[in-house]
């Protein structure tokens, strides 16, 4: 895109100084939120921090068990809500036409589901998970719930991708004789594949975020996970945790945010640079 | 290539020749097309000559496209089809066909070149391999020599990696065209293949055509009369009339070009309508 030169006529003068403002303002609020919590939680970090278990309350000791109930939420989530949302994206954008009411439906409630609070979205999978599908406190449950919360915006996402494919290349494709399963898997998936991977880093920014929901369905016991039918604690409840319930616990709180930041900074260059290869590879 | 291609017309012909006269591989026969209940074309018929340029000239909205997507059965589920459509010999809208293989044989080249937007090699090779072609040899093989029959073998043999969707206009087009004929089609269905290219590439890809017709069916459509009335050897002549399209003559193109039997034709390759 290029950019229209602005004129000297002062309306243009003024929207430019005040869309330098903002733009400084939200990267003086990147820093500011960063540099907060680097020099707050830096102090803590260590090797011991990482990989130990946590002591007096998680004053002191590590966050081994946190790090690892969220991974292991994180795993299970993106396990059980991709063939789900790729799936449904597909039907949606594939299988569908646009302003069908059916469709218009699901969309809807897609956007409902979104702004579910996610407190409530908690006692939802408390209700069912833990208690009606009888899988208790458990990583599972925890995983099921982060599912149920991530899936609107997985499918939207994936589906705008697909949607944003111009039809000409179904037709080429159907001319060539491909058939839809084809199609599909090889032509659109590729060319959607940004668009899948921005879905899933905005769906693990969420779920590692997520703790109001997690409270009620993994729970919070400090204990390192033996299978993901135990309890267990993530990093973000640990933070809530530590600030709210835990006199003395700021330090390690800050600390454990650190690491939440690092995680998502770390999972998101991954899925960048795998991108790559990705699309690199399937188009060659 | 060979500028001496059918124009010559025997000494009493009057109209286009009847299929047991010439062989034509498309034949289209008393064939209407609707949809939602509104006419889109009213029954015509033509048959589409094997190892000619067929071309189907008229204005926009007259249902030419159509006509191309009933053949290689390219149309959604509202398309609603009467009379018959043979190729080869079998009506495709009486007796069910396998429409991978259909399209297989019917190669269609679109209006605007869309190449897939992945490396040359991969155009061709995701296609070939649905249509059974495995063997890595083999695909190179006929990927070769397609791109040789279009003329893009020296621009872009060397760089088979490269994104097709970054070639020029022209180029892309002759890909598009390549990938059809790499499936050995027996005819090449066109839909306007010049008019989003500039009159250089619009010309490489006319000579091109002209070449392909010793091996294969051409069916052209075409806004472009200069364009026809260079390369056709037929002419269909297609007008509207109340938004439903009408196949108003068929013939050879310089009868249609030079002495049509229909008015309306006459003033529309005099330029005098639209």
């Amino acid at each position: 895109m290029i950019n229209i030169p602005g004129s000297s006529h002062p309306i243009d003068q003024i929207l430019k100084a005040l869309s330098w403002l903002f733009g400084i303002l939200i990267l003086g609020y990147f820093f500011y939120l960063t540099l907060n919590i680097v020099s707050h939680g830096f102090s803590g970090l260590s090797w011991g921090f990482l990989f130990e278990l946590p002591e007096n309350a998680g004053r002191q000791g590590g966050i081994a068990p946190m790090l690892v109930s969220t991974v292991i939420m994180l795993i299970l989530c993106l396990l059980i809500s991709l063939p789900i949302g790729i799936g449904s994206a597909i039907f949606l954008s594939e299988y569908t036409q646009e302003n069908q009411i059916f469709t218009r439906i699901i969309r809807e409630s897609l956007i409902v589901i979104a702004s579910i609070p996610s407190i409530v979205m908690g006692l939802f999978g408390y209700a069912f998970f833990v208690v009606k599908l009888n899988l208790g406190f458990s990583l599972l449950s925890g995983a099921l719930t982060l599912t149920c919360m991530v899936l609107p915006l997985l499918i939207r996402t994936i589906e705008e991708s697909l949607r944003s494919i111009p039809s000409s290349h179904r037709l080429n494709a159907q001319a060539l004789g491909l058939p839809k399963w084809r199609i599909i898997f090889e032509l659109l998936l590729p060319m959607a594949s940004q668009g899948i991977l921005l879905a899933i880093i905005l769906s693990i920014g969420r779920a590692m975020a997520e703790t109001a929901a997690l409270l009620y369905t993994s729970g919070y016991v400090m204990r390192m996970p033996e299978s993901i039918m135990d309890s267990g604690r993530s990093l973000s409840v640990h933070i809530f945790d530590l600030s709210m319930n835990v006199p003395g616990g700021e330090q390690a709180a800050y600390s454990s945010a650190l690491i939440l930041i690092m995680l998502l900074f770390g999972i998101n260059s991954i899925t960048l640079v795998l991108n790559r290869i990705i699309t690199k590879r399937s188009v060659s | 290539m060979s500028g001496n291609h059918l124009k010559i017309v025997p000494e009493n012909y009057v109209g286009a020749p009847n299929v047991e006269q010439l062989p034509a591989i498309i034949d289209i026969r008393n064939f209407s097309l609707s949809i939602h209940n509104q006419k889109i074309f009213e029954p015509l018929s033509l048959p589409i000559y094997r190892n000619h340029i067929n071309t189907i000239i008229g204005p926009s909205g007259c249902g030419k496209s159509s006509l191309l997507h009933c053949i290689t059965q390219l149309q959604s589920s509202e398309f609603n089809t009467q009379g018959s459509l043979l190729i080869d010999n079998v009506d495709i809208y009486q007796e069910s066909v396998d429409l991978v293989n259909l399209r297989k044989n019917i190669g269609m080249i679109f209006q605007k070149p869309m190449p897939f937007p992945m490396s040359i090699r991969k155009n061709f090779s995701l296609p070939l391999k649905e249509h059974g072609v495995k063997n890595k040899y083999d695909i190179e093989q006929k990927m070769e020599t397609s791109l040789r029959s279009v003329g893009l073998w020296k621009e872009v043999g060397s760089r088979l990696e490269s994104q097709a969707d970054r070639l020029s206009g022209g180029q892309q087009q002759r890909l598009c065209i390549a990938r059809a004929l790499a499936l050995e089609p027996k005819a090449l269905l066109m839909d306007e293949p010049c008019s989003a290219l500039d009159p250089l590439a619009s010309k490489t890809i006319e000579e091109l055509i002209l070449g392909l017709k010793e091996k294969y069916t051409i069916l052209l459509v075409t806004h472009n009369l200069a364009q026809a009335r260079r390369i056709a050897d037929f002419v269909g002549f297609m007008w509207y009339h109340q938004n439903t399209g009408k196949l108003i003559e068929h013939n050879w193109a310089n009868i249609i070009f030079d002495s049509p039997s229909n008015p309306i034709t006459a003033a529309y390759v005099q330029g005098l309508t639209e």
